[in-house]
């Protein structure tokens, strides 16, 4: 009994089993088939020109709400004048979910539930939105 | 141009197909469905809900105003022949026949439809578009990306009769794609599933 108690607290000591902690991380992305995912954004978005929604160039790092010239929500102005800024966490929260992350958001879409296909846009996005 | 000759074939069976099934058919039953139902109003008189619907019925307007414009570009390029050219003006009628329906759809529900903009203002890649090809592939990236857009508003609907008529415009949006992709001499229907 002894025995199994000190295992029990060693364990609770070791802190979780490493599946469960590699579980957690974010899955690393991967650009060639975020380009693919980023096909379903065709409708409204575009890298280098803003349409229904806004441009993606220099996308990592900027501000919510910021681009220059675009009619955005009140909401997303709001979520941008709080200071958030799009970066791998923000996006990915907010591509699982535009309307749960950002409440009144004009980006009417469910979201991507898949962690592994919010990863690899985001890898491309990065890539492909980088501002040259 | 070579390339895509043999898919023509079904092509232009589909085209036939499309043109005996009416293009009228989407908006008769849709504007039936929704723009004419005055208990639309009524059902969605819940201020967030009404307000949710129609900024995401807007947000699809203004891209089916886009995909006009752009059909618009394409047919006045003097790139298409005939018969993608028909087919062109075809699917930028469906289009059209989607942007009147959620406009009205959008007045019904008490909110200000988005105004269509003027098309140097959307900034086509016009300097790209050489070839058929490329006006197709074009073409093709915006139906695609149409298909995604209305799967991810269905759920987001208060009202179950916008997300039908929701993937009512998606299925014509598919059918869009998949013979844009067969002209292409792509799979018309590379999977089981859209996402």
């Amino acid at each position: 009994m002894q025995k199994r108690l000190v295992a029990a607290a060693w364990l609770i000591a070791a802190g979780p089993p490493l599946a469960l902690a590699a579980a957690a991380d974010p899955p690393r992305g991967d650009p060639a088939r975020g380009e693919a995912i980023y096909g379903r954004c065709l409708a409204c978005h575009s890298i280098d020109r803003d349409r229904t929604g806004p441009r993606h160039e220099g996308l990592i790092g900027r501000r919510v709400g910021s681009v220059p010239g675009f009619q955005y929500s009140p909401a997303m102005r709001k979520a941008g004048e709080t200071g958030m800024v799009w970066d791998e966490g923000t996006l990915d929260r907010f591509l699982e979910s535009p309307t749960r992350f950002i409440p009144g958001t004009r980006m009417g879409y469910a979201g991507i539930k898949d962690a592994q296909e919010r990863a690899d846009l985001i890898a491309f996005l990065k890539k492909a939105g980088a501002v040259r | 141009m070579e390339a895509m000759q043999p898919s023509f074939r079904l092509f232009s069976a589909r085209r036939l197909f499309l043109t005996r099934s009416g293009q009228t058919v989407l908006s008769a039953a849709a504007v039936a469905l929704l723009a004419g139902r005055e208990s639309l109003a009524a059902e969605q008189g819940k201020g967030a809900a009404k307000t949710s619907d129609v900024s995401i019925l807007n947000t699809a307007l203004g891209a089916e105003q886009e995909a006009v414009a752009a059909y618009q570009v394409g047919a006045e390029s003097g790139l298409l022949q005939k018969p993608v050219l028909d087919l062109a003006v075809q699917f930028q009628g469906h289009h059209k026949a989607h942007a009147d329906l959620l406009a009205k759809t959008v007045k019904t529900l008490g909110g200000e439809p988005v105004q269509p903009k003027r098309t140097a203002e959307y900034r086509f890649p016009i300097e790209k578009l050489k070839t058929q090809a490329d006006v197709l592939r074009f073409a093709a990236g915006l139906e695609q990306g149409a298909v995604s857009a209305y799967l991810g508003a269905v759920p987001l609907f208060a009202n179950r009769d916008l997300s039908k008529a929701a993937a009512s415009i998606l299925g014509d949006e598919a059918m869009h794609w998949a013979i844009l992709r067969q002209a292409l001499g792509e799979n018309p229907v590379p999977d089981a599933f859209v996402s």
